[in-house]
């Protein structure tokens, strides 16, 4: 497989205008900034983690790199054109070539069309011209890949269970080819022994098809078993960016220590004898969030220049980004 | 004197599409102190279980069986000598902590209506000790906090105080349904931490309902692996770890992802967890099951002691196959 590059994503930003209670009509709105200059690599046929937890910013990444939701500032490289800059009629070319599968099965299918409909509807949208037969058998053919019986072409959506919901829905994203697939929270509504299946599935599709991932997930242990690298965030800010193992085995900024310390092992004897690291408080507030280092508030280490000076991503070791004033 | 001991529990629904079977012939026991974790995927029937305990169950079930509790029968009491044992007695904890809070009422109101209901303590007296034992559940500035409503509150901060609520009457038994599923994984940390805290330093017994295999390995004595309503394995929670014996439980295991592991393929269960409207006959994974065998089709496993003491398990395939 060759590495090419083909995302790069640089200093990407998002912000909303959010009201809060008591505000009057002609207050100002207040601006939370949802995702706050993410800058990353993707090459062909591996699988970038992005993991945080809820309110990260990790699905607004994702929405924001294809254009659902508008960035404020930075650029999307795809294969060297930025995505942003695009014009819709362009930006469209492109859209078959990155498909999404989305966290809730069930609510991401239209309840109202059967599964042959479903799977066949990006291919009517972006190649019109098809012909019903053709149509038909490459629904068939991507309904096998993800291990659907054909004779359910006709059926509809609640008659499914969630397992065979998320194949349905990877099904719809594989029918046009795409390069990438962007996967949020995909298993994260299923039940562990389904959790399984659908993550074994993702895996041997993207080795048989050559497919890049991008694999948003709270749960750390699903991503680290499927990335080849993983992006920790917290509160819309990059803490750290590394290989998976090495995010595990020496995890550099506080935040991923104490993330991966959280992380329940399902083995009695090293659970009962671990020694965790607890985060104390809670989040602090996206509309107002704390000087320098986002992270400060909750963090062991802070000291004087966390609160005055915000830390920037830095390369801490090859190929393993930190974004901490004391990371060594 | 048995602390807890549930025998053959069943749980149905009448539904308009016939009878749902939700819980069959669950048997357990806890002894005093100590913390069970029932574990299962959905529709196992874990939460009904406790459910049917607490006399929880909605309008169209039924429940029959036995639960004794400190040797009193309190399966299908009324609901006025039920009350003498929700809250002073056995408590519970929900999932989701905001829709289990009433969001008109301040938390103050919410606790303190426990301590003067159940009590009889003045208001004065009863805001005071609600305010002790939100500090004893680490809530900062509990003074000031007590005054607000549950959506001012982080998920966390909501969950301990609905820790805190359940406290209030010192009962001997808490029940957790799912207590940090809605959470996220640090904050759980930090729920699982003040629960074990709590069970040090109140002595409560605790029922630890999860399907997070992580949370019950590091946060029970014994476990009970459920599913489709039966319980499959009943053990310490070391040797369900070390050395499962049911099918159902080794392919359990074996198919979350570890941290602290790197394996190429996850194994799985093949097939779809069972249906609850139909009634089902005989063991209720021998359509998954990779060992299953004619009688498993059939006729339902007992549930029966295996070379270790108090290893229980409901499976026709001898240990020695599944190895």
């Amino acid at each position: 497989m060759n590495h090419e590059t083909m995302m790069q994503v640089e200093n990407l930003k998002v912000h909303f205008d959010v009201s809060s209670e008591g505000d009057m009509p002609w207050t100002k709105r207040k601006r939370l900034q949802a995702v706050n200059g993410v800058s990353f690599e993707l090459k062909s046929g591996e699988t970038l983690g992005i993991v945080g937890e809820s309110g990260c910013g990790k699905s607004t990444l994702a929405r924001a790199i294809i254009s659902m939701v508008p960035a404020e500032t930075g650029r999307v490289l795809w294969f060297g054109k930025d995505l942003l800059a695009l014009q819709k009629t362009e930006m469209r070319k492109h859209r078959k070539e990155i498909q999404m599968i989305f966290q809730d099965p069930l609510a991401s299918l239209n309840p109202r069309m059967t599964i042959g409909e479903i799977i066949a509807e990006p291919l009517k949208t972006h190649y019109p011209k098809t012909s019903k037969a053709d149509i038909k058998a490459k629904v068939e053919d991507v309904m096998n890949k993800v291990g659907l019986l054909e004779n359910l072409i006709n059926r509809y959506p609640h008659e499914f269970s969630g397992g065979q919901c998320q194949r349905i829905g990877i099904a719809r994203a594989l029918i046009l080819k795409p390069k990438l697939i962007i996967c949020d929270e995909p298993v994260s509504a299923l039940d562990v022994s389904i959790q399984a299946q659908v993550i074994n599935l993702l895996m041997d599709l993207q080795k048989e098809m050559g497919l890049t991932l991008i694999f948003i997930a709270h749960d750390l242990s699903i991503v680290k078993h499927i990335s080849n690298k993983i992006m920790v965030l917290y509160m819309g800010n990059m803490v750290e960016l590394a290989k998976s193992e090495d995010i595990y085995n020496h995890p550099r900024h506080p935040y991923t220590q104490a993330l991966i310390s959280a992380v329940p092992i399902p083995d009695p004897k090293i659970e009962k004898n671990k020694d965790l690291i607890l985060i104390e408080g809670d989040l602090p507030s996206p509309i107002n969030p704390p000087s320098g280092c986002i992270f400060r508030t909750r963090c062991k280490k802070a000291q004087d220049i966390c609160s005055q000076e915000k830390p920037e991503l830095k390369e801490a070791a090859s190929s393993h980004e930190v974004a901490c004033h004391f990371n060594d | 004197m048995s602390f807890l001991e549930v025998n053959n529990l069943n749980v149905e629904f009448n539904t308009a599409d016939g009878i749902v079977r939700a819980v069959n012939n669950v048997s357990f026991s806890l002894e005093e102190g100590k913390i069970l974790a029932i574990v299962g995927e959905s529709g196992s029937g874990k939460s009904q279980t406790v459910f049917a305990m607490m006399g929880l169950l909605d309008q169209n079930g039924r429940a029959t069986g036995s639960v004794k509790f400190e040797d009193q029968e309190i399966l299908n009491l009324s609901i006025s000598e039920l009350n003498l044992i929700r809250s002073e007695k056995i408590a519970m904890i929900f999932q989701d902590p905001m829709t289990s809070l009433n969001p008109y009422m301040k938390v103050s109101e919410q606790m303190a209506e426990v301590l003067i209901h159940h009590k009889g303590l003045s208001k004065t007296e009863a805001i005071k000790q609600s305010i002790s034992m939100l500090d004893a559940v680490q809530i900062p500035e509990a003074r000031n906090l007590i005054r607000m409503y549950p959506h001012e509150f982080s998920g966390g901060m909501r969950q301990r105080v609905m820790i805190a609520m359940s406290l209030l009457c010192n009962p001997k038994l808490l029940i957790a349904d799912e207590p940090t599923t809605a959470l996220d994984v640090t904050v759980q940390a930090q729920i699982m931490h003040l629960l074990s805290d709590i069970q040090r330093e109140f002595g409560t017994s605790i029922i630890l309902i999860t399907h997070d295999l992580g949370v019950v390995a590091g946060n029970s004595d014994k476990t009970l692996v459920m599913y489709g309503g039966q319980v499959m394995e009943i053990a310490k929670t070391e040797l369900i770890y070390e050395r499962p014996t049911h099918p159902y439980t080794q392919g359990l295991i074996s198919a979350v992802p570890r941290l602290d592991d790197s394996t190429d393929k996850l194994k799985t269960i093949q097939g779809n967890p069972p249906d609850a409207m139909l009634d089902p006959v005989g063991c209720p994974f021998s359509p998954r099951c990779k060992f299953s065998k004619d009688i498993c089709s059939t006729q339902a496993p007992e549930l029966l002691e295996v070379g270790e003491s108090n290893h229980f398990r409901a499976c026709h395939v001898a240990f020695e196959e599944l190895l």
